[in-house]
């Protein structure tokens, strides 16, 4: 039965039908964002009441069959982590149409889009994290990806919107395929698709010769879309988006879909060396590549985007610690690094928190001022004090400053840095310091780029004349949604463990559930944890962080110093011209634009493979024993058949050719009826009819037919293929009916009346029995319509814009 | 495109495309029990509207239809989906089909399918898709 949670999930995707309605009728009276509000409100409304009975560790899952032939059903599952999950998306979601009502214009902006494409990735980002099933999984996956690429180009006429839009979506459409021949390879091994089933069966898994390639590739699927390096340059790209999207996506949600996977998928892999090395290494890489990038940014939302790198890669490395305690099984070694989960899983919400209300300050300083030019801002913090007190609050938390959350967090994962650095297994202690000196470079970096935030925008000297336009705070509406995200990092941070109590632990319960079932977590987070290395290692990320904020114009020159063609962006971009230019190379070696040519690529590979096939394989074989006698008819229809076909050949002008052709398809459906298969009979002599017509109807805007002079080989080379097409057909013809290797299909389908309550076989295969088939086809069909259709009226309005050049 | 005189062929398809779609609603509706169904119903509707298309011209025939035929196409798409889902609604797997018998005032007792409807979804994007195409080449100029 459906329940509920599969209702949550449908209802943003059913209103997004909906929302074009609205828009049209209320436009320009009332925003449309108030309407799409409440969607999410009701989604965390109802997801806040599930908070009591996950707290105590129980688990809701529903099933409601999807293709149960495959074994692929819609599962939803929840548990901590996917219930943390939802409520950032549905909260965060809250917020940002909250904002968005303020920050896009009723007037000038399409907002139908903007909502509807908003809503399909909250329904999709809802899907993905609340499903079992790792093919809906995967379905809810590539959804986001396609609704951000459609969001982050909603400022379509603008190149680099679009040019973010794609690079967002290659990268990430790139990581989903591989996730999903990761998945197959991982249903293969443990035998199921379900992920519950999959954490259980786990045991010996790692053995498994398809292990450690499934494991990259899911991997892979998983950094793409949480932007870790080297796959993070689409996320300053995707900056190009409304700030509203940038907060929800590239922020909340969407980059969030990569870490939750790997946490989901930590009980599988976890205890395993690579799975340690590859997600630690690469989110510390990442770590130190986007804080380290992020200082020489003056777009202030690319610096964010750095920064939420950074910040990703940083959770990310945490979950690659954890996984150590999968190791050592249940004990007291375990725990101490399932702490890290805790403290990854805690930095998650503390992001969300943290980077959502930066970002949402950073769209009202853009909005008011005009600019996100570091270089041109500055001084204002007296004309905006709230966003001023809001950025302070963002930036001090992501610097990881008491009293934010951020700084609960960030003291977590030091504390986790020290403990791999003594670890004895995974060969940790070849690298064991490095691990922590990373770190704390990064958090120096950190804590830099966070100042630059703060103060090169609010202190300094205020300049209006490179601002153009007179700066005052924002309207109430815009700051109410930042606001209620800084007042959360500051009550993080003093009621930390309720947060912990109700979500942080469940949530851990999923990721490392053999600790908790062993009773093995006792979590309890203070903001003062005595005079330990890690409270001197964020005393001194705050002395050099400061010392280098402050003598910043003196090495700022060292990022020159890198060339601009090596970098990561310069690659893509090339690789990207290279591919366009090398498929362009390939496609004008057999795109002619000859029909001709094309056919006789076409035959010649059927003479080759199949024909290839035949001879190799001793595949013919002549059984006419159980043929039925020809009668009078048929010998009769096929001598049309013959004669028809052979005036195709031998006609002067097309009309002929056509009529011809016609009248072969009416001969086929004469053969039909002979057969007694009446419904085939009557659509073959529709098809035929209307093929006729459409025929007729374009081949009368053709010039006429003019006798072609060709060469004489060229003419022998034609005869080649044409005779040899015609063998090859006649022999799988031949041969195909002297063979029945398989059962006719007709005794299975003698049921049909019983089945579908259908007399007409044929129609209930089509409808019934192998429905999907149908509507995909009808779906193909109406592409293919639409597809024809934009080619004709689009080439038509070009060639008006032409005449009118002229 | 010159007039031509055509008066044997306007006549005729007055009535003709009368009779096509009879027909064509005619095969539609036989479709579970005899041969029939949404696409050959659909073809064959579509075919009536081609001849009416080859006979009068198009802006004519499109005051007097005002269908948007690619509307229509995504319709029929939408209601083959949409009997799908409903399906799962109720707990049955993507795609279920079911049927039943009912007593109607006129028909007497009738049996009413669920396959019938994705068969409706199937006819319209046929249609619409058919003339869609048809439409749009033909209107080139």
């Amino acid at each position: 039965m459906s329940s509920w949670l599969h209702i949550m999930i449908l209802i943003p995707f059913i209103f997004a039908i909906v929302v074009p309605y609205i828009y049209k009728q209320l436009t320009p009276r009332i925003h449309t964002g108030w309407f799409v509000l409440f969607i999410p409100l009701v989604i965390f409304a109802y997801l806040l009441t599930y908070i009591p009975n996950i707290s105590e560790g129980n688990t809701f899952t529903e099933t409601v069959p999807w293709i149960p032939a495959y074994d692929i059903n819609f599962i939803t599952y929840m548990d901590g982590l996917s219930l943390i999950l939802g409520l950032l998306i549905s909260g965060i979601g809250t917020l940002v149409i909250l904002y968005s009502i303020f920050y896009l214009s009723k007037h000038r902006e399409a907002l139908n889009n903007f909502y509807v494409y908003l809503l399909i990735f909250m329904g999709a980002m809802l899907g993905l994290v609340f499903s079992d099933n790792i093919f809906v999984l995967y379905v809810f996956w590539e959804t986001t990806s396609i609704s951000s690429f459609l969001l982050i180009a909603y400022w379509y006429e603008r190149e680099k919107s679009r040019y973010g839009a794609q690079k967002s979506m290659l990268i990430t459409i790139f990581g989903g395929l591989a996730m999903l021949a990761g998945f197959i390879l991982l249903s293969m091994i443990t035998d199921t698709y379900s992920i519950r089933e999959m954490i259980s069966n786990s045991t010996d898994i790692s053995s498994h010769s398809l292990f450690i390639p499934g494991m990259i590739l899911i991997l892979i699927g998983a950094f793409t879309k949480s932007a870790q390096f080297p796959f993070s340059i689409w996320l300053p790209d995707a900056m190009e988006a409304p700030t509203p999207i940038s907060a929800y996506l590239h922020s909340a949600t969407m980059v969030k879909a990569g870490i939750y996977l790997v946490a989901r998928m930590t009980p599988i892999f976890g205890g395993a060396a690579e799975w340690f090395w590859l997600v630690t290494g690469v989110g510390l890489i990442t770590l130190l590549y986007g804080s380290v990038n992020a200082v020489r940014q003056t777009d202030l939302k690319a610096l964010l985007a750095y920064s939420t790198i950074s910040q990703l890669g940083l959770i990310m490395s945490l979950l690659g610690l954890g996984s150590a305690s999968f190791y050592y099984g249940v004990g007291t070694d375990s725990s101490v690094y399932a702490m890290a989960i805790f403290a990854a899983i805690f930095h998650l919400v503390n992001h969300s928190t943290f980077k959502g209300c930066l970002f949402m300050v950073v769209g009202i300083i853009d909005h008011e001022t005009g600019t996100r030019d570091i270089r041109r801002l500055g001084g204002l913090m007296h004309l905006m004090p709230i966003s001023f007190t809001l950025t302070v609050i963002g930036s001090f938390a992501m610097a990881g400053l008491p009293p934010f959350n951020g700084f609960l967090s960030k003291e977590m994962f030091f504390t986790a840095v020290l403990n791999v650095s003594t670890m004895s297994v995974f060969n940790a202690e070849t690298f064991g310091l490095a691990i922590p000196i990373i770190a704390w470079i990064a958090s120096v970096f950190t804590f830099v780029y966070s100042m630059i935030l703060v103060f090169k925008t609010f202190r300094g000297k205020n300049k209006p004349e490179k601002l153009g336009r007179v700066v005052h705070e924002a309207p109430i509406g815009m700051l109410l949604s930042p606001l209620i995200l800084g007042s959360l990092v500051i009550i993080i941070f003093f009621f930390p463990n309720v947060l912990s109590h109700y979500l942080l632990k469940p949530a851990m319960h999923a990721v490392v559930p053999m600790l908790a079932d062993a009773g093995e977590l006792k979590i309890k987070v203070s903001a003062w944890h005595g005079w330990n290395t890690e409270l001197f290692m964020t005393f001194g990320v705050i002395v050099l962080g400061t010392l280098l904020y402050i003598y910043l114009k003196k090495w700022y020159r060292l990022y020159h110093l890198y060339p601009d063609d090596f970098t990561l962006n310069s690659m893509y971009n090339l690789s990207l011209e290279k591919m366009e230019s090398l498929s362009k190379f390939i496609t004008e070696r057999y795109m002619t634009g000859f029909i001709r040519d094309y056919l006789v690529y076409i035959f010649s590979f059927i003479i080759l493979v199949v024909g290839g096939a035949i001879w190799l394989f001793d595949g013919f074989s002549f059984d006419p024993s159980n043929d039925a006698p020809a009668n009078f008819f048929e010998v009769g229809l096929m001598t049309a058949m013959v004669i028809t076909a052979i005036t195709v050949l031998f006609s002067k002008t097309r009309l002929t050719s056509i009529v011809a052709v016609g009248a072969l398809g009416f001969l086929v459906s004469f053969f039909f009826v002979l057969f007694r298969a009446p419904d085939l009979a009557l659509t073959q002599l529709v098809v035929e009819t209307v093929t006729t017509a459409l025929f007729l109807l374009c081949f009368y805007h053709l010039p006429q037919l003019r006798k072609e002079k060709s060469r004489i080989q060229f003419k022998v080379v034609n005869a080649i293929i044409s005779i040899g097409v015609g063998v090859v057909v006649t022999l799988i013809a031949l041969s195909a009916n002297g063979n029945r290797l398989f059962e006719s299909i007709s005794s299975f389908y003698e049921n049909s009346y019983e089945l579908a309550g259908a007399k007409n076989i044929v129609n209930s295969i089509l409808v019934d029995f192998r429905g999907i088939d149908t509507m995909l086809e009808i779906l193909v069909l109406c592409i293919a319509g639409l597809g024809v259709y934009t080619l004709i009226k689009i080439r038509l309005t070009g060639r008006d814009e032409n005449e009118e050049a002229k | 495109m010159k007039k031509p005189n055509d008066v044997i062929i306007r006549s005729v398809t007055k009535v003709a495309v009368v009779i096509i779609f009879t027909f064509a609603i005619n095969l539609f509706i036989s479709g579970h029990h005899f041969p029939g169904g949404g696409f050959i119903g659909g073809l064959a509707f579509a075919s009536g509207l081609i001849l009416m298309f080859l006979t009068f011209d198009i802006e004519t025939v499109r005051t007097y239809i005002p269908v948007d035929f690619k509307v229509m196409a995504a319709v029929g798409v939408l209601i083959a989906v949409l009997t799908g889902v409903g399906g799962m609604v109720l707990g049955a797997p993507f795609l279920s089909q079911s049927f039943g018998y009912f007593e109607l005032p006129i028909f007497g007792k009738t049996e009413l399918a669920t396959a019938v409807i994705f068969d409706v979804g199937v006819a319209l994007a046929v249609i619409g898709t058919s003339i869609t195409i048809i439409m749009s080449i033909g209107d080139d100029r």
